[in-house]
C-alpha cells in the first residue's frame, strides 16, 4: 500500500493547482458562468495543450494512462477553483463511454479531437422520471432501413448545449425499468428533430432538457452493441462519481479553510468570533469531515484501479460519505459566516451551492448508501 | 390538561375556514404552495383583504384595530392560514414596528403611523443591522445628531430586507455622547424613506434575488418628532418587541404546510422501488421532521398557553427561533431531495412576477433549491442560532 504521489501526478497536481489559483479567481469564474458560452473556449484550449484533455484515457487511447488516481488529482484542484470547464462531461463521462465501447474506427474519429479540444460531448441518459435509476430508460430508438429513429426527452443533459455530438441513452428493446435493451447512440447535435432549450444550474454550469422528434441517425452511430450498454454506462457513472467525487473533496478544503480564515478576521464583541468555542468545536467538524471524505475518496479511487470488482461498492461509499461531509461543510461555512454567506457576493454561498449538488449528481447520498448496501 | 380544543375553539377554526375558502385568492394561495416568491403587489392584495375583514393585525390591542383573540385563536389562525396558503404578513410594519409606536410612541405619532400600517398603505423596514453590528447589535455606529427640531443622520444599514420597496424605516441609531455605555446612547428614530440623502443598494442573496439592501444615510435630516420615546431608551424598547413579540416566531403553520406539500410530492415520485415515499430512508428522514415539528408545535402551545394565564413569555421562546428554523431547513432539503435532478435548473424568469410560461420540470421542483440556498439566512437573522444558544446559556441554565 502506497498513499504517495508519482512524480508525474506531482506534477500533474501543481500544474492544475497552478491554473487555479492564477486563471480561476472567483471574479472570474462568476465572468465565465454569466457568459453566453458559459465557460471559456481559451480555458479548454490550455486544458488540451497542457494534455489535460488526455488524462482519462489509457495509452492505447492515444491518453495518459487513465487512472483514477490521475483523475482525482486533476479534480480536485478544479473543485478548489469551482471550474465550470465542462471536463467531466465532455472528457470523463462521454469520453469515457466512447473509449469503453466504440469501434476503433470511432475511436479514432472522436477521441483525437475531443483530447486536441476541438470536440465537445455530452452525455443524454436521465429522463424526467428517471431519478437515478440508470436503467430507467424510456427514449426509444426504432430500426428503419439503415437508421434508427429516436423519440423522447432527456432531462437536465449538462453541457448540451455546447456540446457537439451527444451521446445518448435509448431503449431498443424491452421495457421501461428492464436491464436489458439498452444502447447508446452518437448524435449530432444538428440532426433534424432534436430540440435542446438550454439553461444554467443553480451552481453555475450548464445544462438542457433534450427532446427528441422522429430523429434519424444512422444505425453506425451505434456505439458497441445493441441492447447492451448498461453495464458500460454504470460503469462509466461510477467513474464520473469518483471524479465528482474528488471535485467535491477539494472544495471542501477550501471551504473549511475560508470560514477558519473568516473568523479569524470577523469581529464581534469585541473579540475575532473564532474565539468562540461553539464556533471553533464546529470548525473542528469540518476539517474532520474533510478529511474523512479525503480518506474514502483515497480508497475507493485505488480500488477502480485496482480493478477487483469491489470498485462500484468503494464508489458509492465514498460518494455516501462525501455527500454527508458536503452537506455538514457547505451549511456550517455559510451559517459561520452570517449574513454574508447568503449573499451572491462572496464564494463562499457558491461553494456551498456546489457542494448541495454534488450530493445529488449522479445519484444522491442515499441512493449510494442504499446502492452500498446491496452491492 | 387537555389536548381538545374547545367548541369555541373549533366555531372559530371553522370561521377561519370559511373564510380562507372565500378569500384568500386562489393564484395566490397556488403560489405559495407551489414554494413560489409573490411579489409586493400579490402581497398587498392579502394584506388589503385581511384589512377589510378586520384581521390584519390579531398581535395589535383591539383599541388601535386588534382582533382581540386569543392566543389560542390567534394560533388557529396562523395555522389554518398557513395550510389553506395564506401568506404571512410581511412583519416590519405589522408586527414589528407596530407594537413599539403603540406601547411607546406618543400620541400623535399613534395617530399618523398606525392606520397606514393597519391598513397596508406604508411599507416598512428595519434598520437595525450595519456591517459590523451583527450580532453584536449594540455596537451600532450609525449616528443621529440633534440640530434644532431636527436630528442628522449619518451612517449606513445593512441586510435591510425589502428595502427597495420601503416607504419608511425604522432605525436604531446613536445619538449620546461616544463615552456613553453602548446600548444607552442608542435611540429609535423613524424615518421617510424619501428623504434626501439616503440611497438604497440591493445585495443579491443566494436565490439570485434583491432580497435585501445596503441603505446609506448622508446627511439626512429626521424631525425629532419622529424619534420614539425617550432619547437614550431605543435599544430598551427594541428588546422588549423581541420578547414579547415571538409568537409565531416557529413558523409552525407554514413548515406543515411545507411539510405536506413535501409529503404529497413524495407520494407522486417515482423512486427505485416505487415510490420515494416508500423508500426506507426517505420515509425515516420524513418521519423524523414530522415528529420534531410535532414537538415543536406543542412547544409553542405550551409557551402559548402559559403567555394567556398572563406569564411574559422567557428566554425559553429561543427555542421556537431554534427549532421553528431547523425544522424549516430540513424541510427545504426533503423538497430539494425530492426534486432530485430537477433541484439544477436555474431559470431566473420563472421567479419573475408575471411569469407564465412552462417551468423546467415540475413548478414544484423549480424554486426548491434557491429557496433551500435562501433560507440558511433563518438560523442566521433574528438572533442567530447560536445567540439564541448563548441566551439560554445566560438566562435559563445561568451558566
Ligand atoms: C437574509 C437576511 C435578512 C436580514 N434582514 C434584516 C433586516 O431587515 N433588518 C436588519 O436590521 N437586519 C437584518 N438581517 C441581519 C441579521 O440580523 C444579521 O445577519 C445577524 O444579526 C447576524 O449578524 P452578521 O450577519 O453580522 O453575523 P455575525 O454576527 O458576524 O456572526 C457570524 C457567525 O458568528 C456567530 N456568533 C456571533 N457572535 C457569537 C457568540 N457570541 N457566540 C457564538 N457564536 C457567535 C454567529 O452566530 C454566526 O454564526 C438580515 C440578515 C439576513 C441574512
Amino acid at each position: 500500500m502506497d498513499f504517495s504521489f508519482s512524480e508525474e501526478q506531482q506534477m500533474l497536481q501543481s500544474s492544475v493547482s497552478k491554473f487555479v489559483q492564477k486563471d480561476y479567481d472567483f471574479e472570474s469564474r462568476c465572468g465565465l458562468v454569466d457568459s453566453d458560452n458559459g465557460f471559456s473556449k481559451e480555458h479548454w484550449q490550455l486544458f488540451a495543450e497542457l494534455g489535460w484533455l488526455m488524462v482519462p484515457f489509457t495509452e492505447e487511447d492515444g491518453g495518459l494512462g487513465g487512472s483514477a488516481v490521475d483523475l482525482m488529482v486533476v479534480m480536485e484542484e478544479f473543485g478548489k477553483g469551482m471550474v465550470i470547464e465542462p471536463f467531466l462531461t465532455t472528457a470523463v463521462l462521454a469520453g469515457g463511454l466512447i473509449a469503453a465501447s466504440a469501434s476503433e474506427e470511432q475511436k479514432l474519429q472522436l477521441l483525437g479531437p475531443l483530447m486536441e479540444g476541438k470536440l465537445q460531448l455530452a452525455f443524454a441518459y436521465s429522463e424526467p422520471q428517471s431519478r437515478f435509476n440508470l436503467a430507467d430508460i424510456s427514449t426509444t430508438a426504432e430500426l428503419q432501413g439503415d437508421n434508427y429513429l429516436l423519440n423522447g426527452h432527456k432531462a437536465v443533459v449538462l453541457n448540451a448545449e455546447a456540446a457537439d455530438q451527444l451521446l445518448v441513452a435509448v431503449r431498443t428493446a424491452g421495457e421501461q425499468f428492464d436491464r436489458d435493451g439498452i444502447s447508446l447512440f452518437l448524435v449530432n447535435t444538428n440532426t433534424a428533430g432534436i430540440a435542446i432549450q438550454s439553461y444554467k444550474t443553480v451552481d453555475g454550469f450548464r445544462a438542457a432538457e433534450v427532446r427528441f422528434d422522429k430523429v434519424s441517425v444512422p444505425a453506425a452511430n451505434l456505439l458497441g452493441e445493441a441492447g447492451k450498454a448498461l453495464p458500460v454506462i454504470e460503469k462509466l457513472i461510477d467513474r464520473a462519481t469518483l471524479a465528482l467525487c474528488a471535485e467535491a473533496v477539494g472544495a471542501m478544503e477550501v471551504t473549511y479553510k475560508k470560514t477558519v480564515e473568516y473568523t479569524q478576521t470577523r469581529k464581534q464583541f469585541g473579540v475575532s468570533i473564532s474565539k468562540f468555542q461553539a464556533l471553533q468545536h464546529r470548525m473542528a467538524d469540518m476539517f474532520i469531515e474533510c478529511e474523512q471524505a479525503r480518506s474514502i475518496l483515497m480508497m475507493a479511487a485505488m480500488q477502480l484501479d485496482a480493478n477487483q470488482g469491489i470498485a462500484p461498492k468503494a464508489v458509492s461509499a465514498a460518494k455516501s460519505r462525501i455527500g454527508k461531509a458536503a452537506r455538514l461543510i457547505g451549511q456550517e461555512a455559510v451559517q459561520l459566516h452570517g449574513g454574508i454567506g447568503v449573499t451572491d457576493e462572496l464564494d463562499v454561498g457558491h461553494f456551498f451551492k456546489r457542494l448541495t449538488t454534488v450530493q445529488f449528481l449522479f445519484g444522491s447520498t442515499d441512493f449510494h448508501t442504499q446502492r452500498f448496501s446491496r452491492l | 390538561m387537555n389536548i381538545e380544543f374547545t367548541s369555541a375553539e373549533l366555531a372559530f377554526q371553522q370561521q377561519i375556514r370559511q373564510f380562507l375558502n372565500e378569500k384568500l385568492p386562489v393564484d395566490i394561495a397556488e403560489k405559495r404552495k407551489a414554494g413560489l416568491y409573490l411579489g409586493k403587489e400579490d402581497q398587498v392584495r392579502w394584506q388589503k383583504i385581511l384589512y377589510k375583514q378586520g384581521w390584519s393585525a390579531p398581535n395589535w390591542p383591539v383599541e388601535h384595530g386588534g382582533t382581540g383573540w386569543t392566543p389560542t385563536e390567534k394560533y388557529i389562525w396562523a395555522t389554518e392560514c398557513a395550510l389553506a396558503g395564506g401568506p404571512e404578513v410581511i412583519s416590519f410594519g405589522l408586527k414589528m414596528v407596530a407594537p413599539i409606536i403603540y406601547g411607546h410612541g406618543s400620541e400623535e405619532q399613534k395617530q399618523r403611523f398606525l392606520p397606514d400600517i393597519l391598513a397596508s398603505n406604508a411599507w416598512w423596514c428595519q434598520g437595525y443591522s450595519e456591517a459590523n453590528a451583527g450580532s453584536d447589535l449594540a455596537s451600532l455606529k450609525t449616528t443621529a445628531a440633534q440640530e434644532g427640531d431636527e436630528y442628522i443622520v449619518n451612517g449606513a444599514k445593512t441586510w435591510t430586507t425589502l428595502g427597495q420597496h420601503a416607504d419608511w424605516i425604522f432605525c436604531l441609531v446613536r445619538t449620546g455622547a461616544p463615552e456613553v455605555k453602548n446600548q444607552e446612547a442608542i435611540s429609535f428614530l423613524l424615518i421617510d424613506m424619501k428623504t434626501s440623502g439616503i440611497t438604497v443598494s440591493p445585495i443579491i442573496t443566494l436565490d439570485g434575488k434583491p432580497e435585501v439592501n445596503e441603505v446609506f444615510f448622508d446627511n439626512v435630516r429626521v424631525p425629532v418628532t419622529n424619534r420614539i420615546g425617550e432619547e437614550g431608551k431605543g435599544w430598551t424598547y427594541a428588546k422588549t418587541l423581541l420578547t414579547h413579540e415571538r409568537t409565531n416566531i416557529a413558523r409552525v403553520g407554514l413548515s406543515k404546510q411545507r411539510f405536506a406539500r413535501a409529503k404529497q410530492l413524495a407520494k407522486e415520485t417515482v423512486d427505485l422501488d416505487g415510490y420515494l415515499i416508500d423508500n426506507p430512508a426517505f420515509s425515516q428522514k420524513m418521519a423524523e421532521v414530522e415528529i420534531e415539528l410535532l414537538a415543536l408545535e406543542y412547544t409553542e402551545l405550551r409557551t402559548l398557553s402559559a403567555v394567556s394565564t398572563g406569564a411574559a413569555p422567557g428566554p425559553e421562546s429561543s427555542i421556537l427561533k431554534i427549532k421553528g428554523t431547523e425544522v424549516s431547513q430540513m424541510i427545504d432539503e426533503l423538497l430539494v431531495e425530492i426534486a432530485g435532478n430537477y433541484a439544477l435548473p436555474f431559470v431566473k424568469e420563472q421567479f419573475e412576477d408575471g411569469f407564465a410560461g412552462e417551468h423546467i420540470g415540475p413548478e414544484t421542483a423549480a424554486n426548491s433549491a434557491p429557496y433551500y440556498f435562501n433560507n440558511r439566512k433563518a438560523s442566521i437573522y433574528g438572533g442567530s442560532n447560536e445567540i439564541q444558544k448563548n441566551i439560554i446559556c445566560k438566562a435559563v441554565l445561568g451558566l
